[in-house]
């Protein structure tokens, strides 16, 4: 009854658009009424929404009757279709935000609110316990990001609360999407200064200079996350958050580039468990969406190849020998 | 009647020594790159790649040399053959090196000034240099050059096919090198043939009617 409400009041607002605006309007309806399938609070959320979901807002300045129209600050915005498909889209914004924010003009304290964990809602809880977020919490105490700026990084730095989606237990999604949106999330401040510098005084990063030793580096960077080689492998944790210093950093190409690839135990780790040894091929997950020199190796055409090269020096070792007996 | 003729000129030997140093190199640093293992590094990893990469260029660069050179030389006449017959002339070959040779039966296809190669010769060195060479050379930079390799032709990744097929040929041109050495020692003398290729002299025999 309450959705049927909802969903009226919806079209209603559709409906008393202008004529001008009304397929716009009507989008935006019908982008609501689909984002209600996965959020009760929709229509709550766009009074926060009608302002942060835009780029601009209107301030009213009721004594001199006038409309003044501002932007919205790059990093205030919240996009309506990431926020409804990301891992927490049945949120209501007040479930994580204080009640103050229902206030406009908004107080200046809010500002230092402090921001919930992920350990604050899942850990040592029995139902995420397969995620091993209090592990992930010590790997993320230990790594580079914390020591560097232990005041001002958390979680959400990386896993931007109003959009993160995850990629690595999804066999529905590919590795290559993965890749793509787990780089995006360290680029996203590692290639953009006016990100970085917030969180570090050091100096702006070449980030192609520095990766410059990689052979076929276009190629490395469409094939591999960052953090495989940014962090050290754990067995607990499927997604590594033990963030290392630049010289701890994995150079040897051996070490993905092999039998033992750490591919497997990083960016593979999901489909191992999940299916071992498919189409005869050593590391067999890693060819449906690469193939890595060195670390996939097909089982048959090797054990072809080397009974072929022992027939041959078979057949060589019978006529050396007939050369000698018959002393030719 | 044998006589000592320049058989292989200045710059056929130079090309040759270049190619089987490229070939030899090629097949070190491929091994050490499909066999990588932290353990028993045969190359390092990285220098393997670089050094493949490099000699894959050079053998790309000695290969359109002896493609253009037999397009426009006299030594392209040495890679024509005619296929009528080829079959009874490579069984007969073969049986030579089988067992004919062992009985002291003479040479069924004797070099002369105008057959270099005897049939097995013949046809390999055309499999080899008009077959898998050039796809070796094309597999090889499709690997150089992913972007340039069909993404998923029959829903398989478009790499991993080119790099099955650049290490099967690969392997070939391996099995290749190891027969053309071995049967280079069945000459004069087990030496005799090394010896031609290095200083161009090689005993040959009168030319007859009847061409391979």
């Amino acid at each position: 009854m309450k959705k049927v409400l909802i969903l009226l009041n919806v079209l209603l607002i559709a409906s008393s658009a202008t004529l001008s605006a009304q397929s716009d309007s009507a989008k935006k309806a019908e982008a609501l009424v689909i984002y209600m399938e996965v959020n009760d609070y929709v229509v709550e959320n766009e009074a926060c929404l009608r302002c942060h979901g835009e780029s601009k807002y209107i301030l009213k300045d009721e004594s001199m009757e006038r409309e003044i129209t501002q932007s919205m600050c790059r990093d205030k915005i919240i996009e309506r279709d990431d926020y409804y498909s990301m891992v927490h889209k049945s949120f209501a914004c007040l479930d994580c935000h204080s009640y103050d924010y229902e206030v406009f003009p908004h107080a200046y304290e809010l500002r230092l609110e402090p921001t919930f964990t992920c350990l604050d809602c899942h850990g040592y809880d029995e139902d995420y316990a397969q995620y091993h977020f209090e592990d992930i919490e010590v790997e993320f105490q230990e790594s580079i990001h914390m020591s560097a700026n232990p005041d001002n990084f958390t979680c959400w730095k990386c896993h931007d609360p109003h959009s993160y989606r995850t990629f690595v237990r999804d066999d529905e999604k590919s590795v290559t999407e993965a890749i793509a949106y787990n780089n995006d999330i360290c680029l996203s401040c590692h290639s953009d200064f006016s990100r970085f510098e917030l969180l570090t005084d050091k100096d702006e990063i070449d980030l192609l200079d520095t990766h410059s030793w990689l052979p076929n580096q276009a190629a490395h960077f469409r094939s591999v996350r960052c953090i495989e080689c940014h962090t050290s492998l754990s067995d607990s944790v499927l997604v590594a958050h033990h963030v290392q210093t630049k010289d701890l950093a994995v150079r040897n190409c051996i070490e993905c580039h092999s039998s033992s690839s750490i591919l497997m135990g990083s960016l593979y780790k999901h489909q191992a468990i999940e299916s071992r040894g498919k189409l005869g091929f050593v590391n067999a997950v890693i060819l449906n969406e690469a193939y890595v020199i060195g670390a996939n190796r097909n089982k048959v055409l090797s054990f072809a190849g080397v009974m072929i090269f022992l027939l041959t020096l078979g057949g060589i070792s019978v006529h050396i020998v007939a050369r000698i007996i018959f002393k030719k | 009647m044998s006589k000592l003729s320049y058989h292989y000129p200045l710059i056929i030997r130079i090309w040759h020594i270049l190619n089987a140093l490229c070939i030899l190199l090629l097949i070190a640093t491929g091994i050490s790159m499909y066999y990588a293992d932290p353990g028993r590094p045969l190359i390092e990893f990285s220098w393997a790649v670089k050094l493949h990469n490099f000699t894959g260029i050079v053998l790309s660069f000695s290969y359109l040399i002896f493609f253009f050179a037999n397009l426009f030389t006299e030594n392209g006449c040495y890679y024509r053959t005619k296929w009528k017959g080829i079959i009874n002339r490579l069984i007969k070959q073969g049986m030579y090196y089988m067992f004919g040779m062992f009985k002291g039966e003479k040479k069924p296809f004797p070099i002369t000034e105008k057959r270099k190669f005897n049939p097995l010769q013949h046809i390999s060195y055309i499999m080899i240099m008009y077959l898998a060479v050039p796809f070796v050379i094309i597999s090889g930079l499709g690997l150089m050059f992913p972007e340039s390799v069909l993404k998923a032709p029959f829903g398989v990744g478009g790499i991993l096919i080119t790099d099955i097929l650049h290490v099967a040929t690969g392997f070939f041109l391996s099995l290749f090198l190891i027969i053309h050495i071995y049967v280079s020692t069945i000459g004069a003398s087990k030496s005799a043939n090394f010896k031609s290729i290095v200083n161009g002299y090689a005993l040959v025999e009168e030319d007859e009617e009847e061409e391979d």
